[in-house]
């Protein structure tokens, strides 16, 4: 017992040393969807001396809601995932610290969260619907719009918002393009199509959509830009029906090894790891001049015009929208 | 006195890993107000009559679907008994999205009823294997007594049989009820956005929406109404509880006769209809559009179709493996010490025994969401931050093991005649000794079906483990629900095939745990 | 030899035991009797140490045994339906007090294989328990009981489980092995022709109390 209480004192003593600790290892707080080739992974321990040690569970939800309860004692020293729907509210609990990464002017500014210079973008992954054109026999569809023609009558499945990220994307998209008065009208008209929703992507997409493995019965899914690149050139993304979301890299406020995480934002920011996002985590790099893999020139191209919405207006709204659409679609 | 002082392993470590931090986390959500908010919404009190009705509907179907079965794993001389005995573990250990998307094959819109039968399809196994336990120890004579005074067969069953198993029936009952109570993919995928439960609820509240108050409110509510049902169920197994005369499987087990075949038609349907899903989905994991491919399984060398995991589905595997062996030796120790201090205490009449007992169930009555976010507030008071520490996901996987080493061991000590005890101390026997000699021996079948059924369910767990899972460390649920989250074919594929590995795993422990015998004291 | 003073056993209100004296020499074999709910069995117990008195006192040889466990007073018990050890064979059953004595292996052997011939179970050893018929049960727990050699004798009933003619037999062969082996016991019976056939003292008891 009092070894114990020995060794507590002692790892107490050491993290409040003032001196960064000996070891140069970074602990990565992320959400289950991090990915990076290990190849990628090793050079930058060879050349930075860094070790980073990953911590990845839940979305980017659960992920921001770990990092607000620890904010006093965090978890790591910097965190990948906060996505741009979650931002607002990381900041405003003031989980990350100010950092100037020489790699922010490289094409990550053009998706910054605020002026703060605390949250860096790392990659783009935008909601759109995807389609099977291959059982919709040439009678595509194009746009929002488009969906409440009953050409294409009991054909859509999407995701619950209240239950999945990128059902919630899409009610937002719909919210961007019709505005804050006009998306219930919209849904309304969805609802009389014959929308069919479920909770999960795995469920719409794996189960319902007819351009996945599972072969199910509707042609046209929310699902993300990048998923047609997975299905070779069977189905294909709308992109005039995207909403973006970006995530974000970011130095953990209280953070044990600041020095260090910010070496780890750089790297993410950097050119090698941007170049294997697209593979690895389906995601578009915000870096400009990375190349993306041939097959997504051709099936899942960067939409051009996504929709967005203010991140605080996210913030204030998000429960209130998904209350509404769940008495209107639902009720 | 020594036993309140021995009844402190088993409650400090439910304080610890349980009750602080989920106190913690409750504290910080109430501190922001809330509660009136939530108890006055109608909205609330529909999700809790859905919870419970939803509940005990799922556990009524397992229990009428698990008698048969258990008769015949505990009664009949049946060929290939001790393959199907472990096969009807499988359930248990699938993942609920691969359950859920296998039962919406059915069902597509989802709705009450498959979330009923798909919650009590998980768990038609609990009732199998608890009921079973004890039906297999106990006299037949009885029974022939009863016939013989001309009750018939059904009469017999239901005067004299059904009374006897009554403490396992309700323990069974009562887990199954709290694992359907706090089921969350399921409800999930099966409810659609319509039917939310508690869980759900919490899920949301916590996770998505940041509304830790709302959360708190309902974590309690979930806490009240498992707290209420465990004591009704106390209650019951109180008035049950008798002393049997427990005997030796090999004499009591003989091959069916008569109307006994109809019972093991019953339970063959049973048997046959927990494996259709199973079917279902090894034919996935071999099907492609262009026909029958091993591709599936030939990935689950690899990383998944571009690198999806950051190990391999067999390193996954051989971490659950780890993870559950460490999972199942912490839930024993604490297990089998609490069922003991139970019995102590309870022989000395203290009201410590029933509080200890409630106390234990508690585990698998709350949220796992609730629980890993308290970890998250709480564990870096230990030293070198227990948060992310790697053992952190066998004691969470422990604590839920726990209640069920305690719930198969305690009906098998309580029906041991007080008597045989008595006669050990007039031979010589200290109480300590009494333990080792008579109780150990005694419990020991019951305690390697424990230790093989709360391997398995470790090994399935997937609520607390994806919370508290380092991603370099993930056991085979998280991998599979990993790969079912990517777009893909071959990702899809593979997740199937994980699947098969994860049954086959599980079928392959659960015979190979039933062949431990306990060495003190020959098979009786 | 054993004297029991003035003892009283209460469950809650109920009285099972009122004032009870009661001694038995050494060598001698006492039948308690009397009908069902007398009090006899919870008498017994309490003598065993499994019961605790409200008031009174049990002693052997002038050394009160109030604070002596159990296991610790050498007073062997057999009961009514044998309670043998469902996990262990004859030869584990009759083995067991001796060994709690550390008695050494080849003596435990040699021990058993002569109680077992005085039982009439001669060559049972490693037959399962849960296999034999009510008499050789019985008569397992019988042995089980003399085997550590007690000092006394506890027997709760231990034949009316039994049918009449395996009784009378039992009765007659158990009668012999007491007086044989000089051990003392007390014998609890509802059964006046056993009593009289065993015991060389018959001690009645009726509601909590002994009447002669």
């Amino acid at each position: 017992m009092k070894r114990i209480l020995l060794v507590a004192l002692l790892a107490a003593g050491c993290s409040t040393a003032p001196q960064a600790p000996k070891s140069h290892e970074v602990t990565l707080a992320t959400h289950d969807s991090f990915v990076v080739k290990q190849e990628v992974l090793d050079e930058f321990q060879r050349t930075s001396g860094i070790t980073v040690k990953q911590l990845a569970s839940g979305d980017a939800g659960e992920l921001t809601n770990k990092l607000v309860l620890t904010k006093g004692n965090p978890i790591g020293d910097v965190a990948f995932g906060v996505d741009s729907t979650f931002a607002s509210r990381a900041l405003q609990e003031g989980v990350f610290a100010e950092y100037k990464s020489p790699e922010d002017d490289k094409g990550a500014q053009r998706y910054k969260a605020d002026d703060s210079g605390k949250l860096h973008a790392v990659d783009i992954g935008d909601v759109c619907l995807n389609i099977d054109p291959g059982a919709l026999a040439g009678n595509e569809p194009k746009s929002y719009e488009d969906l409440t023609d009953p050409k294409y009558k009991d054909k859509l499945v999407v995701e619950n918002p209240a239950t999945s990220s990128p059902g919630l994307a899409f009610l937002f998209g719909t919210i961007a393009k019709f505005g804050e008065n006009g998306w219930q009208d919209y849904w309304t008209k969805l609802k009389a199509n014959g929308v069919k929703v479920v909770s999960g992507w795995e469920e719409a997409y794996n189960q319902e959509f007819s351009g996945s493995a599972g072969k199910g019965p509707r042609p046209i899914v929310v699902s993300y830009a990048s998923s047609p690149s997975a299905e070779e050139g069977r189905t294909k993304a709308l992109l005039d029906t995207c909403f973006r979301q970006v995530e974000y890299a970011g130095v953990l406020n209280g953070a044990k090894n600041a020095e260090d995480a910010r070496k780890v934002v750089d790297f993410l920011l950097g050119e090698k790891f941007q170049a294997q996002v697209a593979e690895q985590m389906y995601v578009y790099p915000s870096r400009e001049g990375v190349a993306l893999p041939e097959s997504w020139a051709k099936s899942a191209p960067l939409p051009e015009k996504p929709q967005t919405l203010p991140a605080d207006k996210v913030r204030d709204k998000r429960e209130e929208w998904v209350e509404q659409w769940r008495k209107l679609v639902q009720g | 006195m020594a036993w309140s002082a021995a009844a402190l392993l088993p409650l400090g470590f439910l304080a610890v890993f349980f009750a602080w931090p989920v106190l913690a986390i409750i504290t910080l959500g109430l501190r922001e107000g809330g509660l009136d908010t939530a108890l006055t919404s109608s909205d609330t009190w529909d999700l809790v009559a859905f919870t419970l009705g939803q509940a005990a509907a799922s556990t009524l179907i397992a229990v009428v679907a698990g008698l048969p079965v258990a008769f015949v794993l505990a009664r009949c001389r049946i060929r290939g008994l001790g393959l199907i005995r472990a096969a009807v573990m499988v359930p248990f250990v699938l993942p609920t999205v691969v359950v859920g998307l296998a039962f919406r094959a059915f069902w597509p819109d989802g709705g009450v009823v498959p979330i009923v039968l798909a919650n009590a399809f998980f768990n038609v196994a609990v009732v199998a294997r608890t009921v079973g336990g004890l039906w297999a120890h106990t006299d037949r004579r009885a029974e022939d007594a009863a016939r013989a005074l001309g009750a018939s067969r059904p009469r017999a069953f239901l005067n004299v049989v059904l009374p006897a198993l009554m403490p396992a029936i309700g323990s069974a009952a009562a887990v199954v009820f709290l694992f359907c109570a706090t089921s969350f993919g399921v409800v999930l995928i099966l409810g659609g956005a319509r039917y939310r439960t508690l869980e759900t609820e919490i899920y949301l509240r916590t996770v998505e929406l940041f509304d830790l108050s709302g959360a708190a409110a309902l974590s309690l509510l979930q806490f009240t109404a498992v707290l209420a049902v465990l004591l009704l169920g106390g209650l019951a197994r109180r008035r049950r509880e008798t002393a049997l005369q427990l005997r030796g499987r090999e004499e009591l087990a003989r091959k069916p006769v008569g109307g006994e075949w109809a019972v093991v038609g019953v339970a063959a349907a049973v048997v046959v209809a927990l494996f259709t899903p199973v079917v279902g989905l090894v034919l996935k994991s071999l099907s492609t559009r262009d026909g029958w491919s091993l591709a599936g399984y030939r990935a689950l060398a690899s990383t998944g179709d571009r690198g999806t995991l950051a190990v391999s589905g067999l390193d996954a595997a051989l971490n659950s493996l780890r993870t559950a062996t460490d999972a199942t030796a912490i839930a024993l120790v604490v297990g089998v010490f609490s069922a003991f201090v139970l019995i102590g205490l309870k022989r000395s009449g203290g009201r410590l025994a029933e509080a200890l007992d409630t106390a234990l169930m508690l585990p698998i009555g709350v949220s796992a969401v609730t629980v890993g976010f308290g970890y998250l507030v709480t564990m870096d008071a230990l030293p070198g931050d227990f948060r992310t520490s790697p053992m952190l996901v066998p004691l969470a996987q422990a604590l839920v093991v726990t209640p069920l080493v305690v719930r198969m061991v305690l009906p098998v000590l309580r029906s041991v005649d007080e008597r045989l005890r008595q006669a050990a101390a007039t031979l010589g026997a200290s109480p300590a000794r009494v333990w080792v000699e008579v109780d150990l021996p005694i419990v020991g079948r019951s305690l390697v079906a424990a230790a093989g059924f709360g391997f398995v369910v470790a090994l399935g767990e997937f609520g607390a483990t994806s919370f508290l899972a380092r991603s370099d460390a993930p056991t085979l649920p998280i991998v599979i629900a990993r790969l079912m989250s990517r777009p893909g074919a071959l990702n899809s594929q593979m997740a199937y095939a994980a699947c098969a590995l994860l049954m086959v795993v599980t079928i392959a422990c659960v015979l190979l745990i039933e062949r431990l015998r306990v060495p003190s004291g020959e098979e009786f | 030899m054993l004297r029991v003073s003035n003892i009283t056993v209460r469950y809650g209100q109920t009285v099972a035991v009122a004032g009870v004296d009661l001694s038995v020499a050494n060598g001698e074999v006492v039948a308690l009797l009397g009908p069902s709910g007398c009090g006899k069995s919870t008498l017994l117990r309490t003598i065993a140490g499994l019961e605790t008195p409200a008031s009174g006192s049990v002693c052997w040889d002038s050394l009160d045994m109030g604070s002596v466990p159990v296991h610790k007073r050498g007073f062997g018990i057999v009961f009514q339906d044998g309670q043998l050890f469902p996990h262990r064979d004859v030869f584990g059953n009759v083995a067991f007090g001796l060994r709690m004595q550390g008695v050494s292996r080849g003596d435990r052997a040699e021990r058993i294989s002569e109680l077992l011939k005085l039982v009439g179970l001669d060559g049972y050893e490693h037959r399962k328990v849960t296999q034999l018929s009510g008499g050789e049960q019985q008569r397992v727990a019988l042995a089980r009981a003399l085997a550590p050699r007690p000092r006394l004798l506890l027997l709760d009933e231990p034949l009316s489980a039994l049918d009449r003619e395996l009784r009378d037999q039992l009765a007659d062969d158990l009668a012999r092995l007491l007086r044989s082996s000089g051990t003392t016991a007390i014998l609890v019976t509802h059964d006046h022709d056993e009593a009289r056939r065993i015991a060389d003292r018959v001690v009645t008891m009726r509601k909590g109390r002994v009447t002669s």
